[in-house]
């Protein structure tokens, strides 16, 4: 009993689908054009936050110590740094280390002569977990007694948060702009196929057919479709994206950008993809069927 | 089977359709009902399959209570009343055979019970030799006896014919009040709306009479007390 009628919805779905095919054809057209624009920018807002990950990790706070503080007594502050909340980890530099690192960068070193490490002071190289709160963890290893100074590139910590807030906002009000497009779109197409079946409908009512009856091979038609889309688009999206980033890893020759692989966002890609195609496809004819079934 | 009490409609821009109708219809019962256009005939029948509620008053069809029913019980009521309109409401692209299958499988009939079941109402009506055919290439009476083979395929207790033959000649307006007075003799209660004066008077069947929404005659014979329709 169950089985038939199963076969019954997919049956009246399919056979409405190519009964207009240039209808279903534009609404399926319409979600894979869609759900490209929304997959380019999450995939555009997935490498920028990479990309912005990286720089925010190479992004780091240096803490120098008193001077009157011996190598000992600098080092014994480091447990005080990482209890600090937002510290990731705080490695102590002593000034003999740091003296090195720096004359290291020159060939010439005779000008460093007449001077030693006692100019220069102690000091952490401090990673932060967020550097949105940045400033605040700043405030909080100045505040230990024995640090001297903090310096913290406070500016360029603001820049990252600044792009990654905009990407991410342009990305979620287009996400939702173009949901709300494709679901109308969709909607439409269900009710031209509701429109040119109203008297079948109509008898349907008459004769006691249940209101779900009537409405699910509408809503396995907008199912199909927005499967379809859904399908399509991700191969489409597979291909822009290998092209696209294929050209951005090929045009800088110091690979200073790194692309995430298409296979590693493959799979969230295609779930939201399908979930959204489905989404669309079963609340657009939901939508469309819904006027019909009121008598 | 049927019954109203004291049942008033006023549909939603005023207009008092309805102005307290009584009336039954026992189980296996045939009856016309007749009046002025206008008069709330129409309003009567779709008040029968649960398309309007009344305004006020009770009424009761097949067991069910439409005053109080719940929309989702509405399809298992119009099971259980087959429904005939003036225009056939045909499908024209289906064939009579489809057209009538159709109404089966609307209420999740099988295909076995399809096959046995629609090759009956096809004999019963007349029209076995016309099963392949479309509704455009039969006449007005044949497309009228599909109509009926298809409010009677579900089985229904009760059979409401608005104005069955308003679109047919005489001749073919007899055939089809022949053929619904068969389907009653079968067992099914039937209730028609018609202006046929002279069939009604010559057919000599139970006639209720309404005249702007009240009853003015319920009995057998003819038109009572009416000259002009
Ligand atoms: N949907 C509606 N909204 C408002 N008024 C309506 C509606 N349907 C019918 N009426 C009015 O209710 C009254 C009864 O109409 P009804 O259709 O029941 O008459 P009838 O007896 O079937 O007439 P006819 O013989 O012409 O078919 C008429 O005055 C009509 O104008
Ligand atoms: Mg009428």
């Amino acid at each position: 009993m169950k089985s038939i009628r199963t076969g019954y919805y997919i049956h009246e779905g399919l056979r409405s689908i190519f009964t207009h095919g240039l209808m279903s054809f534009a609404s399926v057209f319409i979600i894979v054009a869609c759900l490209i624009i929304m997959g380019s920018f999450s995939l555009l807002a997935v490498n920028v936050g990479k990309i912005i990950g990286e720089f925010e990790s190479e992004n780091v706070i240096l803490a120098y110590v008193d001077d009157s503080y011996s190598v000992e007594q600098g080092r014994g502050l480091g447990a005080q740094i990482e209890a600090i909340p937002n510290v990731r980890s705080a490695q102590f530099v002593s000034r003999d280390e740091a003296w090195e690192t720096f004359t290291s960068k020159f060939e010439d070193t005779s000008r460093f002569e007449n001077v030693d490490s006692s100019v220069i002071p102690h000091r952490f190289s401090i990673y932060v977990d967020d550097v949105e709160l940045m400033a605040q963890t700043q405030r909080s290893i100045a505040d230990i007694h024995g640090i001297a100074k903090v310096n913290a590139n406070l500016l360029i910590a603001k820049g990252f948060v600044t792009i990654r807030n905009i990407v991410s906002g342009v990305s979620i009000a287009l996400v939702a702009i173009l949901l709300v497009i494709s679901m109308f779109i969709m909607s439409n197409t269900i009710k031209l196929a509701t429109f040119e079946r109203r008297e079948e409908i109509a008898i349907m009512k008459v004769v006691g057919a249940t209101n779900s009856f009537i409405r699910w091979p509408f809503v396995f038609e907008g199912f199909i479709l927005g499967l379809l889309g859904a399908l399509f688009a991700f191969v489409a999206q597979w291909g822009i994206y290998v092209v696209v980033t294929d050209a951005i890893i090929k045009g800088q020759s110091a690979g200073f950008i790194q692309t995430i692989p298409f296979a590693r966002a493959a799979p969230a890609l295609c779930a939201v993809f399908v979930l959204i195609g489905l989404i669309v496809g079963v609340i657009g004819s939901s939508v469309a069927i819904r006027k019909y079934l009121k008598v | 089977m049927v019954r109203l009490h004291d049942v008033f409609k006023t549909y939603p821009n005023g207009t008092k359709a309805l102005r307290g109708v009584t009336f039954s219809l026992e189980s296996g019962e045939f009856a016309f009902l007749v009046g002025p256009s206008g008069s709330g005939k129409s309003t009567v029948i779709r008040m029968l399959i649960g398309e309007i509620a009344p305004t006020e008053g009770g009424i009761v069809v097949s067991g069910f209570d439409l005053t109080t029913i719940k929309p989702r019980k509405l399809p298992y009521l119009r099971r259980r009343v087959g429904v005939i309109f003036q225009d056939f409401r045909l499908i024209d692209k289906k064939t009579v055979h489809d057209n009538i299958a159709f109404a089966m499988r609307a209420v999740g009939a099988s295909v076995k019970e399809i096959r046995r079941r629609v090759p009956y109402v096809l004999d019963l009506v007349g029209l076995d030799a016309k099963a392949k055919s479309y509704p455009p290439e039969l006449s007005g009476g044949e497309q009228q006896r599909v109509a009926i083979a298809r409010a009677l395929v579900n089985n229904p207790d009760l059979i409401v014919a608005d104005e069955p033959t308003g679109n047919l000649d005489p001749a073919r307006s007899l055939e089809i009040l022949t053929l619904l007075q068969k389907i009653n003799e079968l067992g099914t209660t039937v209730l028609v709306v018609t202006h046929e004066k002279s069939l009604v008077d010559k057919l000599s069947r139970r006639v209720i009479a309404i005249d702007d929404g009240r009853i003015i005659s319920d009995g057998t014979g003819g038109y009572y007390g009416y000259e002009e329709y």
